[in-house]
């Protein structure tokens, strides 16, 4: 580094160290809010807006860690969703668990989904992008007919949850911090995947994948590793899911646009990204719920649901978050020079 | 049961004819476009909706009517590829435009239910119902004419691209963009009559599909995850595959109906998983490592 170099180095280091405190400061604040909400909001209605929408932010927070940084589109997240709420339903039917005991089965509910997500993820992830989507279709189209044809899924009737003694209100606050300490796990194990050498090598598959096997990646161990961790997550929160809702059907548990809306959620707020889905959730799952809930029919929604995707894909094809972000850059940098050491490094990718 | 089972592959062939039509649009899409496109299975349901509109309202034939839906449906197929597809390019443009099929099929989907509600329908002919007995089968007159309607129709598609100039510059798409471009082809022309020819053939198959089943706005998504399974098995972008892994996928369901129709559809999904870890390319796929 040359001395002429070093004011512009130091201011710099001193933008990043400000940017990391007010990073700080903000998780802090978003943190309290968090833990702050149910107090101030005590309406089971709008708890319940917030439940739905903390699910959504674990799971397609979980998804995100396997599609976003890998590039490989799953619409096969269901499979491991239901499978958690089936296998808390089943357990505590056939082991007599009743009250609050059932939340002792909640690791079955995550194990059930690692244990599935094994050979789905050897057989899908063999194949590549596409073929990898449709298959992820079939084997959530399997999952769907198994449900409706065993008898111990309960048919089309589908299983009820162990009734919890809990008045309106306690329910739907204990829900939600329990909806929100799932969404905190998931996110605190996006983020550690994404800093690590683990998610490193994820995004060289993301990037070039034939490249990333040359380099020395073992690419499908490391698809693999992280489609089951993604799964996981999915079926602990199924799980949580079904005591919430205390029943799951076919068509619930394995729904179609479950899938549809994660990828929706993703894209929406920036596919790979940490911040991105968790707004994109966040804004979505309300807003489908709302509709749901005024319009009965649901065709509206449908409608409009589509229509926000195409919106989505003209207007902000890389999603709130880069595309936002691109924007604060360039109004930070109007005027003078960018500062260029920190937009070229490899490290002002890898925040976010 | 020797019997039954003659008259399953009869009727699995039959089907299959119906199927393939709708799978040759969705796997010559992905051949030219490198997409798949969702909206496939509520296209076919818009066309047998166009066809239940044609001969409730003004009592047309329903193969007659085909007249006025195919170039129907290849119009709508033009506009949504020349709105929504024409402008996605880079890196996630797979997803994305997967993505933006998915909506399209939404939105075909919610429209169809503010106009038709969610009652299922069928659509009905003198030659729906009776059916002709020939070397002791029982052939149903409409699977008859369908299968013939689909023989026709996907020797047009193959006379097409291979005796017509266009359909030289369709194959010249398939195998290298960049390539064709170079040459002077105009891709995005190609792409958007591709795509359009791709939609068209499902007024046809819609027309088929709502003669035989049943359907409601809702039947897109059974109808698209059964195509993209036969797509896939037969090879992506392989139209022979497509009518073969059709007949193949369709004899094996009507075989195990025979046993038990709830399990049917599931040998059907099964099916497609078994033969991708032996051959992950599909029948008559090209290389897996395609160009992404």
């Amino acid at each position: 580094m040359s001395p002429v170099m070093s004011p512009v180095m130091s201011r710099v280091t001193d933008s990043m160290s400000r940017q990391r405190a007010a990073t700080g400061l903000a998780l802090i604040v978003l943190a309290v809010a968090a833990i702050a909400f149910p107090l101030v909001f005590g309406s089971p209605v709008v708890t319940n807006y917030a439940i739905y929408a903390l699910i959504f932010v674990a799971v397609v927070t979980a998804w995100n860690m396997f599609s976003g940084f890998s590039g490989y589109i799953s619409l096969g997240q269901a499979v491991f969703f239901g499978s958690g709420a089936y296998a808390v339903g089943i357990a505590a039917k056939a082991w007599h668990i009743n009250g609050v005991a059932v939340f002792a089965l909640l690791p079955l509910a995550a194990a059930v989904g690692a244990v599935i997500a094994v050979p789905f993820g050897l057989i899908a992830l063999r194949v590549r992008r596409h073929t990898f989507i449709v298959i992820t279709i079939a084997v959530f189209f399997i999952f769907q007919l198994m449900a409706f044809n065993f008898s111990f899924t309960g048919g089309s009737v589908g299983v009820s949850a162990p009734f919890l003694p809990w008045s309106p209100t306690t329910f739907n606050d204990r829900f939600y911090y329990i909806t929100l300490a799932c969404a905190v796990v998931a996110i605190v194990m996006a983020v550690l995947v994404r800093r690590s050498r683990f998610g490193l090598q994820l995004r060289a598959i993301r990037d070039d994948e034939d490249r990333a096997r040359g380099l020395g990646v073992r690419t499908m161990r490391v698809k693999l590793v992280a489609f089951v961790l993604s799964a996981t997550v999915a079926g602990l929160v199924g799980g949580v899911w079904f005591l919430y809702l205390t029943q799951v059907q076919p068509q619930s548990g394995f729904d179609p646009l479950f899938d549809l809306s994660l990828v929706l959620m993703a894209f929406l707020g920036g596919l790979g990204t940490i911040s991105g889905p968790i707004i994109g959730a966040l804004i979505v799952e309300p807003g489908q719920l709302y509709l749901t809930i005024r319009y009965t029919n649901g065709y509206l929604s449908e409608i409009l649901l589509g229509a926000l995707f195409l919106l989505i894909v003209i207007f902000v094809p890389r999603g709130i978050v880069p595309t936002a972000g691109e924007w604060l850059r360039r109004l930070r940098t109007r005027g003078r020079p960018a500062v260029a050491p920190v937009q070229t490094s490899p490290r002002a990718e890898t925040r976010a | 049961m020797a019997r039954q089972i003659y008259q399953a592959i009869v009727d699995g062939i039959l089907v299959g004819g119906v199927y393939a039509l709708m799978a040759v649009g969705l796997t010559l899409i992905f051949g030219v476009l490198d997409i798949i496109n969702i909206a496939q299975g509520v296209l076919v349901i818009l066309g047998a909706y166009l066809s239940y509109t044609l001969s409730v309202r003004i009592h047309l034939d329903l193969f007659l009517g085909l007249l006025i839906t195919v170039p129907a449906m290849f119009v709508i197929g033009v506009v949504i590829q020349w709105a929504f597809i024409r402008r996605l390019r880079g890196r996630e443009r797979t997803s994305m435009t997967l993505l933006v099929t998915y909506a399209v099929a939404l939105i075909i989907e919610g429209i169809l239910y503010e106009i038709y509600g969610p009652n299922p329908k069928q659509l009905n002919a003198s030659y729906v119902q009776s059916s002709v007995h020939v070397f002791g089968f029982y052939l149903s007159y409409i699977y008859l004419y369908g299968f013939a309607l689909a023989l026709v129709l996907i020797a047009a598609i193959y006379a097409l691209l291979y005796r017509t100039m266009f359909g030289r510059s369709v194959r010249a798409t398939m195998q290298d963009h960049t390539a064709a471009r170079l040459i002077g082809i105009d891709v995005n022309r190609v792409a958007a009559l591709t795509f359009g020819v791709g939609v068209a053939v499902t007024a046809a198959g819609g027309m088929m599909f709502g003669a035989t089943n049943s359907f409601n706005p809702n039947s897109g998504y059974d109808l698209i995850s059964r195509l993209l399974a036969i797509v896939i098995l037969g090879g992506l972008g392989s139209i022979g595959g497509a009518l073969v892994a059709s007949v193949f996928m369709l004899t094996l369901e009507s075989l195990v109906t025979i046993w038990s129709p709830e399990w049917a559809i599931v040998v059907f999904y099964a099916a497609l998983v078994v033969v991708l870890v032996i051959r992950p390319t599909g029948f008559f796929g090209r290389q897996p490592v395609r160009a992404q």
